[in-house]
């Protein structure tokens, strides 16, 4: 089974559409051992660090994610599902939960026409190939809406960028784990094939 | 960098596809499921659904029109028309709307704003305004002046300081849609385009009037918008989506070329 966790960030109903598109039925859960049984877990979310956080924690799933992680289960992490991933969070000055090492930064950007949140459309740059991006060519592009940015310490992680007045890492991806600051479900059919992909993987970074 | 985005806007009663001409004299002309999936797949960057009947009772039309659209086309939806509460604003998450439209309850009651940002996100809460040329006078310095219902109702507040007022309240995007040249396929209203692009810092949808793909490229470049939203150029099959976004892409206009 494939479950998409729900800890109030957001509707996640269009990352369960896009899951269907792609031919999988994806369970939205809250349940922390649901998570745990799972086949392949997605952690979805928009919203602020701070207040993830504390939700994941009040319902368990913050453990829930860290046994998911280190049992090998394939997990896809989108956009804020990414950010708490790592270690800290400038926003909200909020530790993580260090799934990965590293920071998110929040965009400091000096052309005063550069808006944040970065929103819309950018080219995605794969750097170092992962099953996930395999069908990603030059020039294509996915949605993204942030205003804050992952910093991996590990270069090796990084396996994606964009730019936006300098480049950002966009996807990273660490063992069993894989997880981009753009949001595929809502990035047409290069996102959908990235999810299609997700659902197709055994969790092996080659 | 970020591409410049296109945008369509689907103007829906009562399930239909319709169009405005200076907001009055709609005429329906579709499906509104069935043109959402055909921009789609020819490339569109963003799909806009204004509820133009917005009754209560018929809320549900909107709602399934969404849901149906959800299902199908993977890019961001926005809605609009007739969203007066933070319950509205959920409903049309939950049906499949990633982004939000205020607009008239708005004007009504600026603190919808800054509610619905609290709900959904700054980002999810578009400000649409319609605006009208009424000349620079005391009472209006920017020479514009914010309209509601459709057009029809002069409100006497000023679209710059409107403008300036949505995005401290927490609006995290802008629709300027200029009922002068709407419908008219004359072009977008530049100088108005600009003026609120350079005096706010959060994106721009540039909207009215667009009539032949020039249009869309002065409003990109001249006009200093983010994005360009089109009806009329594409609902009657004068213009495609992808072919509007080579005409930019060829004028050097940054695009989302491949889909």
């Amino acid at each position: 089974m494939t479950v998409i966790v729900d800890y109030d960030a957001g509707n996640l109903r269009s990352v369960q559409r896009a899951c269907a598109e792609v031919g999988t039925a994806a369970a939205i859960t809250s349940d922390p051992v649901e998570v745990r049984r799972a086949d392949r877990v997605i952690f979805p979310g928009v919203g602020a660090a701070g207040s993830a956080m504390r939700s994941l924690a009040a319902r368990g799933l913050d453990r829930a994610l860290v046994d998911v992680m280190r049992g090998g289960t394939p997990v896809l992490g989108i956009c804020l599902g990414l950010q708490i991933s790592l270690d800290h969070s400038e926003e909200n000055d909020q530790d993580t939960l260090g799934l990965v090492a590293g920071e998110v930064r929040r965009f400091a950007l000096s052309d005063p026409a550069l808006k944040v949140p970065h929103m819309g459309w950018n080219a995605v740059r794969v750097v170092r190939g992962h099953p996930l991006l395999a069908h990603v060519e030059p020039g294509d592009e996915f949605y993204f809406v942030h205003a804050y940015y992952p910093v991996p310490e590990d270069e090796r992680s990084v396996r994606a960028v964009a730019d936006y007045e300098g480049r950002f890492c966009c996807a990273l991806g660490v063992g069993n784990y894989f997880a981009t600051q753009f949001h595929p479900e809502k990035s047409g059919r290069v996102g959908l094939r990235l999810i299609e992909n997700f659902v197709r993987w055994d969790g092996r970074d080659a | 960098m970020l591409s410049k985005r296109l945008i369509a806007c689907l103007d829906v009663r009562d399930g239909n596809l319709a169009k405005s001409v200076r907001f009055v004299d709609t005429k329906d002309i579709g499906d509104p499921v069935a043109k959402a999936r055909e921009y789609y797949d020819d490339g569109l960057d963003e799909l806009v659904f204004y509820d133009i009947t917005a009754s209560s009772e018929k809320r549900r039309i909107i709602l399934d029109v969404v849901e149906a659209v959800a299902e199908q086309v993977f890019i961001p939806l926005s809605v609009g028309g007739g969203v007066r509460s933070v319950a509205d604003a959920t409903d049309l998450r939950l049906a499949g709307a990633e982004k939000i439209n205020v607009n008239t309850a708005a004007v009504e009651r600026p603190m919808l704003i800054a509610e619905c940002a609290e709900a959904i996100g700054s980002q999810n809460v578009v400000l649409s305004m319609d605006i009208r040329k009424v000349g620079v006078a005391p009472e209006f310095p920017s020479g514009y002046e914010i309209v509601v219902r459709g057009g029809r109702t002069p409100t006497g507040i000023d679209a710059l300081a409107w403008t300036r007022e949505g995005e401290r309240l927490g609006a995290g995007e802008l629709v300027v849609n200029s009922i002068d040249a709407d419908g008219t396929r004359d072009g977008y209203e530049l100088h108005l385009t600009r003026t609120i692009s350079e005096a706010v810092r959060i994106p721009v949808i540039a909207s009215g009037g667009a009539g032949v793909p020039d249009h869309l490229y002065d409003v990109l470049t001249d006009g200093k918008a983010d994005a360009a939203l089109v009806a009329s150029m594409v609902h009657y099959g004068d213009y495609t989506v992808s072919g509007l976004k080579r005409h930019l892409d060829g004028r050097g206009v940054k695009m989302r070329m491949s889909w």
